[in-house]
């Protein structure tokens, strides 16, 4: 663990470290160094927002208004199933929607929701690009293709 | 190592080699890796060696028919096996080792066993040229590439040929650039390279946010060098010694190709300092996009890359003078990079010889919706819709009509039945209130409501409108509100004056191309198919049952034979009734109109 000077004791990961270290020098770098956050902890953590604010010298608003600007940045983690229903138009012609409208009935969610035992989370993505595969979802990286709402209860049971 | 130009050509000409040996492709871009092609080419490499079997067993980039996915081809006759299970290694392995054909995962037309793929009528009409390698060469391999004539390119210029001279191939070659705007890639370059300044920059477009479009990701996983490989073309020409490749995070496979490809250019000294011998320097960084559609307009991009949100800036100053931290910069889409390689080996003269008279070259379009041959195709510019929907994509499925293709995504339009005939070009698509885009083209049948997919659209720009300019953030705002209206039931005749309106200002007003360009779907929508909105308007009715609030599903009394199956299957325990006691009823306050009912009844007694 590190502590970062100036901030009341907040703490973080040698691996945070590492990573703002790697972009420290680079022109832009707080993006890509936002990615590793991302891809590390399947958020942001406040404490990482305010370690690369300090160390890559952005200011925190900035790094709010990015990652809030762009929708592959969390704030907030997500379950311990990530659902992601594509939303791209070859998708939703072939009743996206529906699907998306049955997760979220049996999970008792809506999009961008986490169920209370922060099991599954439920999101709407852009095209993934297996629009052969219309529609499709994907759980932790798992592509499911041609999704209809009576395959949505037979996908989950997968998980529970 | 860093390679001579004399290395290269031997490895050319020792790589060419294996194209002659038997060799079994099989397609790991995303679409059927998503069908697990990549345990099948695990186990297909187990099996070939378990049995001992003289072949070559490789990953390549994507052949496009997606629909038919995983697929194989086997080199050099050119056999297609479509839809191939883990299951069927083992049967593959052996036919090749025996000379024969697994006839069963061949795909018949006419009651024909196709024996080549280029024979199947989805790829007839087709040119491959931007997807020439895609299929062909193992994306993974810079030795490969360099067999296909790769980096052959690069040398010819190198080693022969001025600045000006391959920016007036690139003018002669009449390319416009495959990003959506279409502006000829020449002048781009003509014009970076006037531009003084000791620094510039070589980007490359590969955020392709068009939901439905795929053809730039298919380009980077399957043929990543033609791209890197144009950019230092490029480079040379602008007089850059800098390259970014903006590429969307949601492209893992693309993302790991670009970086595979980009340590092997560089090991091979094509790209970082005294390229093949010559004092031009040139590298190549990637950055990640992180879900912003708007980061597809140029300078949205750039400020995307210096790490900032990525919203537009007001143009003047343009990107050739002041771009990427403020330097000269040249930008390009993927696939107008992956022509470039060509135009420069074949000359300009001979690119200029396929398409229109105003549209040279060919495009990659994105089939996808409803339509039986989901896929990427490739086709001359002034091939006309109906040969890409009927010829190549083999119409629409479940016996239904065409209704409607979209091109250009959220900022193209619809283009109805009375259109199919069009000669695709930029020029035509804009006359007919559609773009060309980046090459999404979603086909919809008869079973569309089209104010329903304006209102799909204006979400997504609602959504992904960035905020700077309140032309487009409030525009799009307020007509989703009135489209939303229309699609409960509750609109007004006057709605369609105020969309119209709204559309002008934006258009008009808006900063970038996200804005002046949203209301395009509802525009389109509005000419081709204005008796649909009037009919949500005065009759309260959507004939598709697709808006969901002017919708009941009902069952048939008189059709019922209380077989319950509608209950087994309701997701919402919407319907009421027992087996064999009277017919079923559904409740219409459970009832969300998923439909599943409706194609569950074996007796077709649901309807909308």
């Amino acid at each position: 663990m590190s502590h970062c000077e100036g901030c009341n004791g907040c703490s973080v990961d040698e691996k945070v470290v590492l990573i703002a270290k790697k972009y420290i020098s680079v022109d832009g770098g707080i993006i890509a160094a936002l990615h590793e956050v991302q891809d590390e902890y399947g958020y942001i953590p406040e404490s990482v927002q305010k370690y690369l604010s300090k160390e890559l010298d952005v200011p925190m608003s900035d790094i709010y208004g990015i990652i809030t600007f762009y929708s592959r940045f969390s704030l907030l983690p997500k379950g311990k199933y990530s659902i992601e229903v594509c939303m791209g138009t070859a998708c939703y012609v072939k009743g996206a929607e529906d699907v998306l409208n049955t997760f979220k009935d049996e999970l008792k969610i809506k999009e961008g929701e986490i169920t209370k035992d922060g099991k599954f989370s439920l999101e709407c993505i852009r095209c993934i690009g297996a629009c052969g595969l219309a529609p499709a979802i994907v759980i932790n990286e798992e592509v499911y293709g041609k999704m209809s709402p009576d395959k949505v209860r037979e996908v989950l049971s997968k998980y529970n | 190592m860093q390679k001579t130009s004399k290395e290269l050509r031997d490895i050319r000409a020792k790589t060419k080699l294996i194209f002659e040996k038997t060799r079994i492709m099989i397609c790991c871009g995303t679409g059927c890796t998503s069908s697990k092609s990549d345990k099948i080419l695990e186990e297909l490499q187990k099996k070939s060696k378990e049995l001992g079997a003289n072949v070559i067993v490789e990953k390549t980039g994507c052949f496009g028919f997606c629909a038919k996915g995983p697929i194989i081809v086997i080199e050099p006759d050119q056999t297609f096996y479509e839809m191939v299970n883990i299951e069927d290694s083992e049967e593959i392995i052996k036919a090749v080792m025996n000379g024969t054909k697994v006839e069963r995962l061949m795909p018949e037309e006419d009651d024909k066993f196709i024996q080549k793929w280029h024979e199947l009528n989805f790829y007839k009409k087709q040119k491959r040229l931007a997807l020439r390698n895609c299929g062909y060469i193992n994306p993974e391999d810079i030795d490969e590439y360099i067999a296909v004539d790769g980096y052959l390119a690069l040398e010819k210029v190198l080693t022969g040929m001025s600045s000006d001279k391959v920016i007036n191939e690139v003018i002669k070659s009449g390319i416009r650039g495959r990003g959506g705007a279409g502006f000829p890639t020449g002048k781009k370059w003509q014009f970076t390279s006037s531009a003084q300044n000791d620094i510039k920059y070589v980007c490359c477009n590969a955020d392709e946010g068009d939901p439905g479009a795929f053809m730039d990701r298919s380009i980077l996983e399957g043929d990543p060098h033609s791209v890197i490989e144009a950019m230092a073309i490029a480079g040379f020409a602008i007089g850059s010694n800098q390259g970014y490749i903006y590429v969307r995070a949601e492209y893992p496979i693309a993302v790991q190709r670009l970086n595979i490809a980009i340590k092997q250019a560089t090991e091979y000294g094509l790209l970082g300092t005294n390229i093949l011998s010559t004092n031009f320097d040139f590298n190549i960084e990637l950055r990640l996009g992180a879900g912003a559609f708007v980061c597809g307009e140029e300078t949205a991009l750039m400020n995307s890359i210096e790490g900032k949100r990525g919203e537009p800036r007001p143009r003047p100053p343009f990107p050739a003078f002041k771009g990427l931290f403020g330097k000269p910069t040249l930008l390009n889409n993927v696939e107008t990079y992956a022509n470039i390689c060509q135009i420069i080996l074949n000359g300009g003269d001979w690119y200029a010889k396929v398409g229109t008279e105003s549209s040279k070259g060919t495009k990659v379009f994105a089939l996808g919706g409803n339509i039986n041959n989901v896929g990427l195709v490739e086709v001359p510019m002034g091939t006309t819709l109906r040969e890409i929907v009927f010829d190549i994509g083999g119409g629409i499925p479940e016996g239904k009509n065409f209704k409607a293709a979209q091109t250009g995504g959220p900022s193209g339009g619809c283009i109805p039945t009375e259109h199919l005939d069009i000669p695709i070009d930029y020029e035509s698509l804009t006359s007919i209130g559609s773009m060309m885009g980046s090459g999404g083209l979603i086909v919809m049948d008869d079973s569309k409501c089209m104010v329903n997919i304006a209102k799909f659209f204006l979400e997504f720009t609602v959504d992904e409108s960035c905020g700077k300019c309140p032309t487009c953030r409030i525009g799009t705002k307020r007509m989703l509100e009135i489209l939303t209206r229309i699609t409960e039931g509750k609109g007004k005749i006057e709605d369609i004056e105020r969309l119209e309106k709204l559309s002008k200002v934006m258009k008009s007003a808006s900063l970038c191309g996200l804005g002046q360009t949203a209301s395009n779907p509802v525009m389109s929508t509005l000419r081709y198919f204005r008796e649909e909105y009037i009919d949500h308007i005065e009759n309260k009715r959507c004939a598709t049952g697709q808006c969901k609030t002017l919708t009941k599903v009902l069952i048939d009394p008189e059709k019922c034979k209380q077989c319950g199956i509608c209950q087994k299957n309701c997701p919402y325990n919407a319907i009421k009734g027992e087996v064999r006691k009277g017919p079923f009823e559904i409740d219409q306050s459970k009832c969300v109109k998923c439909k599943v009912c409706i194609t569950k009844c074996p007796f077709k007694a649901i309807n909308n």
